[in-house]
């Protein structure tokens, strides 16, 4: 089974957000970069996958030079080969072309990735990389079995679970518990380094989407704190305080 | 490839200049060394730190047994083993690097470094190939776990006053051991354990690998202790315990041999072991000072947490520069000598033999740093501090210990002086000479050149050319007066110790800032550049006072007077606003959220 895994190289949860340039620029000084962590579960089960059915493991990410390391990180976890798309990820339908153009060519049985990047958050790319490759796209892919060219998938929907049977090959955006995160073993560690990692040039395409600029969000003012026989005074401040009725 | 650092030898910073060149600094690591590290990291935050309560409590014997497989699934158990058996077979400062990160997991690191470090490097070390090939492989995959018994309940310091026998069978096919050891670190669950036992009467110890299956061995119950209360400590029985005689290590009375060199390493990696613990005990008391608000504010808006909050990341950031660049010198030493032809095994030990001094440094300098941190974070979290529900009281119970094992710090004081004078004598390395020469130039009119400080540091390099002089002055006129009644003189050597202990943290912080400066810039650089002005003043007040200390103990009179002059002009520095320089560096620490120097 030939598996291609989309990850995102995004800022560490727990980096302070900060913006350059009048706010249209994020400021990456000591941010540190991981694996986008739906990305990682993703990357997590495909491993899984193709330790149980042999084949191959690739992945995949479409940014520049400077997320090498992300990708040797996905290499160390157990990937067998990578993939970069030389461009910065503009935008998501820019993103969604890059990653279709190569996984066509590549014709893979599998194309994993995390439900939504956790910088933009977007969860856009698996929908559009389906329509773009007429195949079914499915998202948040909670598990995810093979039993020939069946998946098995169940995912949680409004007010319940749904179990799917989908026939490969498919997109599938991934989210836990479909596997728990790996953490590379030193021996995958150094063997990333003698694994291939492809660099591609990017296809032009038109970007349909710009930043504008960024804005954080507003400091979390004190908590207040009612009595349970101050409920009329709690609705009156949520509807004209809080302006959230 | 950079120059490697051969030229200096092992004790030899007291004397000569080290290029900032020559040094390692933690920002070299490279990608490959960072992503263990952060892979360890992971392993503590997900293994360990969840589980910290159940492993102190002790309940569940399979806990820790289970996280030490775990590691060794990781690879984490033979980082700079041969790959020939089992290991990664990775440089020594990459095993440093793990350690440091262990290092925050409390009990966990003291079970890390008694498997993988006393317990699998005398092996490792000594071992013959066959031992190397039948024990190795299930040390590094935790198949088995290992113990170290050298400690026993009358010879703890005294180490080789053991008494524990080993008594040859009269077939000659074995050796019965035994005797009663103590303190010993993973005992309740090792399956090897290291036991050093004498031979008839022998002046030395030899040392043993003896399997648990061998029989003869009881143990008592877990000693309770005041911390690291997760890690396994057991007085271990040895009663005729027969062990073939193909399993003594190395050959007869080499066991205080292996004991001491072993701890040579045990105790460099203890160094780096506690860095991994300063920098969670700040990143926590960070976020608590920001957190916790008085008199309207947070707490970390007034200068007496900033104060602490800023000479905590000082002095991790000294130990931090001494650690690697004492484990980079240990490598490139090792290195040279595989060059040179030496067996790969002896060079190792050759290469950490050179550096005993730098070895026993980062041991006492790394543990009083992780006291005084732990000490400053709980007292950051006030009556929190106090509290089991909050993590200063473990982290402070748990950091006490190093100060006591792997040699208390008074008898590696004592060892790093020593060592220093033992290879004067030896004219291993030059001392007397410049020690005359500093005498000399007290005779003389103090020069008033003032040194070129157009150059970063260069300052601060001159003050720490000035404080080798003190050293010089005075190592080299006590062993002149008081010649062997020295040793008998421990104060003394206590001083002369601290003296040498903040020269090297001192310099190593210098070098690692220059570095750093000629990589990035100044500016990029500035709060390391602050964190080695502040470290730089108060080693000079403690080398001033320490040194005092020695000139009033030993000399009177007119020599009295003259040496307290050059201590005087010795430790002359420039004023230094360390009250502001420590705001700016307690600003960034908070800006950031946690340790800013090294990711770890
Ligand atoms: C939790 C724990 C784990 C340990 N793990 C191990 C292990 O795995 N294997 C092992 O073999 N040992 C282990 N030890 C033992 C440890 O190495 C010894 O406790 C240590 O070496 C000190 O010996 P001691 O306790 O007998 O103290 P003592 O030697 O009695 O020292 C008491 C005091 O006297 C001072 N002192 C002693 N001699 C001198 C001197 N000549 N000059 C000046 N001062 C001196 C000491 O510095 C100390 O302050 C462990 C100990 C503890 C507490």
């Amino acid at each position: 089974m030939k598996i291609l895994v989309c990850i995102t190289h995004v800022p560490d949860t727990t980096s302070r957000i900060q913006f350059t340039d009048n706010n249209t620029k994020f400021d990456k000084t000591g941010v540190q970069f991981v694996i986008g962590p739906y990305d990682d579960y993703a990357l997590a089960r495909a491993v899984e996958l193709r330790d149980q059915t042999g084949g191959k493991l690739t992945v995949l990410n479409v940014g520049e030079a400077e997320t090498d390391p992300t990708l040797r990180k996905a290499l160390a976890i157990g990937a067998d080969e990578a993939i970069r798309i030389n461009a910065y990820p503009k935008d998501s339908y820019f993103v969604a072309q890059q990653i279709a153009r190569v996984a066509q060519e590549g014709a893979y049985d599998l194309i994993l990735m995390g439900r939504e990047s956790s910088d933009y958050n977007g969860g856009m790319v698996h929908g559009m990389v389906g329509e773009m490759m007429g195949l079914p796209s499915i998202s948040p892919v909670m598990r995810l079995d093979i039993e020939g060219n069946t998946a098995k998938l169940s995912r949680e929907i409004e007010g319940g679970k749904e179990e799917l049977e989908v026939s490969l090959p498919l997109v599938a955006g991934c989210q836990e518990p479909i596997a728990e995160w790996k953490i590379p073993n030193m021996r995958g560690i150094m063997s990333a380094r003698s694994k291939p990692l492809t660099v591609k040039e990017a296809d032009a395409y038109d970007v349909h989407a710009s930043i504008v600029s960024y804005a954080l969000p507003p400091a979390k003012g004190a908590v207040k704190l009612f009595d349970k026989d101050q409920m009329e005074e709690l609705v009156k401040l949520l509807k004209n305080e809080a302006n959230v009725l | 490839m950079e120059t490697k650092n051969n030229s200096i030898n092992g004790g030899e910073y007291l004397i000569a200049d080290t290029e900032s060149s020559q040094v390692f600094i933690p920002e070299e690591f490279s990608e490959e060394q960072l992503m263990m590290a952060q892979a360890c990291q992971d392993f503590v935050d997900t293994e360990i730190e969840p589980h910290k309560e159940a492993i102190d409590s002790m309940k569940q014997p399979d806990l820790v047994p289970e996280i030490l497989r775990k590691a060794g699934e990781l690879g984490l158990l033979g980082i700079a083993v041969p790959e020939e058996y089992g290991g990664l077979g990775m440089s020594f400062n990459t095993s440093m690097l793990i350690a440091d990160i262990i290092g925050s997991a409390g009990s966990f690191s003291t079970t890390y470094g008694a498997h993988s470090g006393i317990g699998t490097l005398p092996i490792l070390y000594y071992g013959t190939e066959e031992q190397k090939q039948k024990y190795l492989p299930k040390l590094v995959n935790a198949e088995w776990a290992a113990c170290y018994c050298l400690t026993e309940p009358d010879a703890g310091s005294d180490a080789n006053s053991g008494k524990t026998k080993a008594t040859l069978s009269e077939d000659g096919s074995h050796y019965l051991i035994t005797g009663q050891k103590m303190w010993i670190s993973n005992g309740g669950f090792a399956d090897l354990l290291i036991v050093f036992a004498r031979i008839e009467d022998d002046k030395y110890l030899s040392a043993f690998i003896v399997e648990k299956s061998f029989g003869g061995i009881t143990m008592n119950e877990e000693e309770k202790k005041m911390g690291i209360k997760g890690s396994s400590t057991r007085q271990v029985f040895f009663n005729d315990c027969k062990v073939p005689v193909e399993n003594m290590l190395s050959e007869r009375g080499n066991g205080f041999k292996i004991a001491v060199n072993i701890l040579n390493i045990g105790r460099v990696k203890l160094g780096a072991g506690v860095l991994g613990g300063c920098r969670k005990v700040l990143a926590d008391a960070i976020q608590y000072a920001g957190e916790r608000k008085q008199f309207g504010v947070s707490i970390n808006s007034f200068g007496a947490i900033k104060q602490k909050l800023a000479e905590m990341a000082i002095r991790t950031y000294a130990c931090e520069s001494l650690c690697y660049r004492a484990g980079q010198d240990i490598e490139d030493r090792i290195e040279t000598l595989t060059n040179d032809g030496m067996d790969a095994t002896l060079a190792k030990l050759k290469g950490v033999e050179e550096f005993a001094i730098e070895c026993a440094i980062a041991k006492v300098h790394g543990s009083e740093v992780l006291d005084y941190v732990v000490d400053q974070g709980v007292q950051i979290y006030g009556g929190m501090g106090y509290s089991a529900d909050a993590p200063m009281e473990r982290a402070y119970r748990d950091a006490r210990i190093s100060r006591i094992y792997e040699g208390t710090n008074e008898i590696n004081r004592i060892l790093m002086v020593g060592m220093v004078l033992k290879r004067a004598m030896k004219g291993e390395i030059n001392l007397m000479g410049p020690a005359l020469a500093v005498g000399e130039e007290l005779k003389a009119v103090p020069s008033f050149d003032s040194p070129d400080t157009s150059q970063p540091l260069a300052t601060e390099k001159e003050v720490l050319r000035k404080l080798k002089k003190v050293f010089l002055m005075l190592g080299g006129r006590a062993s002149q007066v008081l010649g062997t009644k020295l040793e008998s003189e421990q104060e003394i050597m206590m001083n002369l110790a601290d003296i040498m202990i903040e020269i090297y943290a001192a310099e190593s912080a210098i070098l690692r800032t220059e570095k750093l400066i000629s990589k990035n810039g100044t500016e990029e650089s500035a709060i390391q550049l602050a964190a080695t002005q502040v470290y730089l003043f108060e080693a000079v007040d403690k080398i001033q006072s320490a040194g005092k200390e020695t000139i009033h103990s030993f000399l009177s009179g007119d020599e009295q007077k003259v040496m307290l002059m050059g201590l005087k002009r010795f430790t002359k520095m420039d004023a230094v606003n360390t009250k502001e320089l420590r705001r700016q560096i307690a600003d960034a620490l908070i800006a950031k959220g946690k340790y800013l120097f090294f990711q770890g």
